[in-house]
């Protein structure tokens, strides 16, 4: 609990004490007037902050707020107790249980709001800067681009950098939500932010800490645009007019039914019974339900997503991602993993491990990435050694002696210009043949593999109402048509440069459902322009591209294609307690203001409708950070 | 320039509400205010001295909200 907050209680406890004293007093045993005097110390005690702050926000012109609403009201009931009914109870219990719920909300959102900042809690305060002189403490600003900094199990990593020395697991949950630890070992990329669990690393740093994954996705959480959802907007616009209009209409209810009684029907007018009637109709009308409860809803959507590694930059962003109805793909890095592998090898005589050996040993001196990927694939370092007379045929290929055996390894025209007759491949992807002394000896499928959880997500996708999923790329259309058929897209447009993509985005858009949304998913990786294009731009993979992190509304921390429907789920799920919290506000304000009005409901019953409504909607709201089972 | 501020703010609403009453205040570019973080994020205008313009900024949000707090 916060000092406010313990003061609070304080107040509520000790005029709660004074007020079952006072209630021992036997009626009539002292005059109205002492009794008011004695019942104004809790009155005062419990109240003070709320007329204070309703004098202020009349002197600020600010004067249709609960605060005005709970003085008025309050006030109101004590002049009555003093002048006809004795009952000053009602005002100071008013007062009371409006503070028990106030209370209540601060108190569940500070808790909340801690959960989610202490899960966003990835700013490293020191680097362990190594010097000649053993390591050092040091601010992470301070440390130069290329320096060694040393990260013990427990901490967490500062700066973005390569591992020098030493293999420990990562914790990456506070990035990515993921809670699978990370296997690292020298020569491997190692981002900021995360924790590192097991051995000691030595790290040299590859950026300064102002470029470090962990400040972009600072700056990010802490920045995120100030852009309002449309609900948001709506209770914000519906309070201004809503109050000054629950205020007129208790004004008429106090005036107007007393004279046309005194004037018109020739019967007592009641003053009273019909300004006591304005007042519960006041306490009533009290919006705090809707203007804490929305924004709430929103902030704990944000703050769930948040914890799934899912950044949102403003509630706007959430409220249309509930509304998607088409999703836009880019196949390289969102559907796929963006790496070029060896996915099969086919019509070889020898074992695949051997062929690979060969091609291994003669793609060797290459730094073609197909080269570098049939290395990967290769199990065994190759021996250089075995290699010789090593001969490039640009474009095509490379011929070389291993072991005193001709081995040609390269693409169809290669086979064609040696004369060997080869077998074509029916699989799409870049296809490598090889050839041992003259004879065919099959080839080799290299291509870019599809992400394990892409198929499933479009299923998700699917599954959670998206009528549309298409898929953009510069492959080549067959390429692409078998992609989207085993990952079950609906729609998918190949052989598109960058530029294409954002024209291909502007049909689209018009082609679609105006009341829906369509959502562009995309690494980043020049995509930018679409990003920002769309209804709403999702950027995979913030390790990334800062562009893309700039461009997107959406920015998923991890490249995992499953996010996506996650994020609709939480989205859907917000905008649900959001709206149920708006009509339930509202239809239970509805009818105890009828009641008010005919004079059913008393105070008691207005200022249980009032807190109560709002510890319930407090509570919907703060549902919107549980997102673990979506 | 950017600058951010530690604030002290109570509810979510709360903190929508000082976000217009800052952006309303002259030489203030555009501001966030983040509830989770509390923290108060100003870009000021070019030609603007930040600490005449964060007293109208504490000005504005205190006759919106007289409980926060905005620590220079």
């Amino acid at each position: 609990m916060t000092r406010k907050q313990r003061k609070t209680l304080i107040r509520i406890l000790l005029s709660a004490l004074l007020l079952g004293g006072l209630l021992l007093i036997p009626e009539d045993s002292l005059g109205r007037v002492p009794m008011f005097l004695l019942y104004l110390v809790p009155y005062g005690i419990i109240g003070y902050d709320i007329l204070k702050k309703a004098f202020r926000g009349i002197l600020n012109r600010q004067v249709f707020d609960e605060n005005f609403l709970m003085a008025v009201a309050t006030l109101g009931a004590l002049a009555i107790g003093l002048l006809k009914t004795g009952d000053f109870v009602e005002a100071v219990a008013v007062m009371w249980f409006y503070q028990i719920g106030e209370l209540f909300q601060s108190y569940a959102v500070g808790k909340s709001r801690k959960n989610i900042s202490a899960l966003m809690d990835i700013r490293p305060d020191t680097a362990r800067l190594l010097t000649a002189d053993g390591p050092e403490e040091t601010d992470p600003e301070q440390v130069p681009v290329g320096s060694i900094i040393l990260v013990n199990p427990g901490e967490k990593v500062p700066i973005d950098g390569i591992v020098e020395e030493g293999e420990s697991s990562l914790n990456t949950s506070a990035l990515t939500g993921e809670s699978i630890p990370r296997d690292v070992k020298p020569g491997d990329e190692i981002i900021s932010g995360c924790v590192n669990m097991s051995g000691v690393l030595r790290i040299r740093t590859t950026k300064e800490f102002g470029e470090s994954t962990v400040s972009k996705i600072l700056e990010l959480v802490e920045n995120a645009s100030s852009l309002k959802s449309r609900s948001e907007n709506f209770i914000s616009r519906f309070a201004r007019y809503y109050t000054p209009a629950v205020v007129i209409g208790a004004l008429a209810l106090a005036v107007l039914p007393p004279a046309v009684r005194g004037l018109f029907l020739g019967v007592a007018p009641e003053w009273g019974e019909w300004i006591y009637r304005a007042l519960t109709f006041l306490v009533i009308s009290c919006p705090c339900a809707l203007v804490i409860s929305i924004p709430l809803s929103f902030f704990a959507g944000i703050g769930g997503a948040g914890k799934a590694g899912i950044l949102v930059k403003g509630s706007v962003w959430l409220e249309k991602l509930a509304q998607a109805g088409t999703v836009v793909f880019d196949k390289t890095g969102t559907l796929t993993q963006g790496r070029f592998e060896v996915t099969a090898v086919h019509h070889s005589p020898l074992t695949d491990e051997e062929l690979l050996e060969y091609a291994a040993l003669a793609e060797s001196s290459s730094s073609h990435p197909i080269a570098v990927s049939i290395r990967n694939a290769c199990s065994r370092k190759p021996d250089l050694s075995r290699v010789s007379r090593v001969e490039e045929i640009s474009g095509n290929g490379v011929c070389v002696m291993v072991d005193g055996k001709q081995v040609a390894c390269g693409n169809a025209r290669l086979m064609e210009h040696l004369g060997i007759s080869f077998t074509d491949c029916h699989e799409t992807g870049t296809i490598v043949h090889m050839a041992i002394d003259g004879a065919y000896a099959g080839h080799i499928v290299i291509s870019d593999r599809e992400k394990p959880e892409s198929r499933e997500a479009i299923a998700e996708l699917k599954a959670t109402g998206i009528r549309r999923t298409v898929m953009l790329t510069g492959d080549r259309d067959a390429v692409a048509r078998q992609v989207a058929d085993r990952l079950g897209l609906d729609q998918v447009y190949s052989d598109l440069l960058p530029e294409d993509k954002v024209s291909l985005l502007e049909e689209l858009l018009k082609s679609r459902n105006p009341k829906e949304v369509l959502v562009f998913v995309g690494d980043g990786i020049n995509d930018a322009p679409v990003l920002t294009r769309a209804d709403l731009g999702i950027a995979m993979g913030a390790m990334g591209s800062d562009a893309a992190i700039e461009a997107a509304d959406i920015v998923l921390m991890d490249d995992n294609p499953l996010k996506i429907p996650k994020a609709i789920r939480i989205a859907r799920k917000c905008m649900r307690i959001v709206r149920q919290n708006i009509v339930f506000a509202l239809a239970v304000k509805a009818v105890c203001l009828i009641l008010g009005a005919l004079g059913i409901a008393n105070m008691w019953i207005a200022v249980f409708a009032d807190v109560g409504v709002m510890i319930l909607a407090v509570l919907n709201a703060i549902r919107a950070l549980f997102i673990r089972r979506l | 320039m950017k600058k951010t501020y530690k604030i002290e703010v109570d509810c979510a609403n709360c903190a929508n509400k000082m976000e217009s009453a800052a952006a309303r205040v002259s030489g203030v570019e555009t501001v966030t205010v983040n509830f989770m973080t509390q923290k108060m994020i100003v870009s000021f205008r070019e030609n603007e001295d930040p600490a005449a313009v964060m007293k109208e900024v504490v000005k504005a949000c205190k006759k919106v909200e007289s409980d926060c707090e905005i620590y220079l």
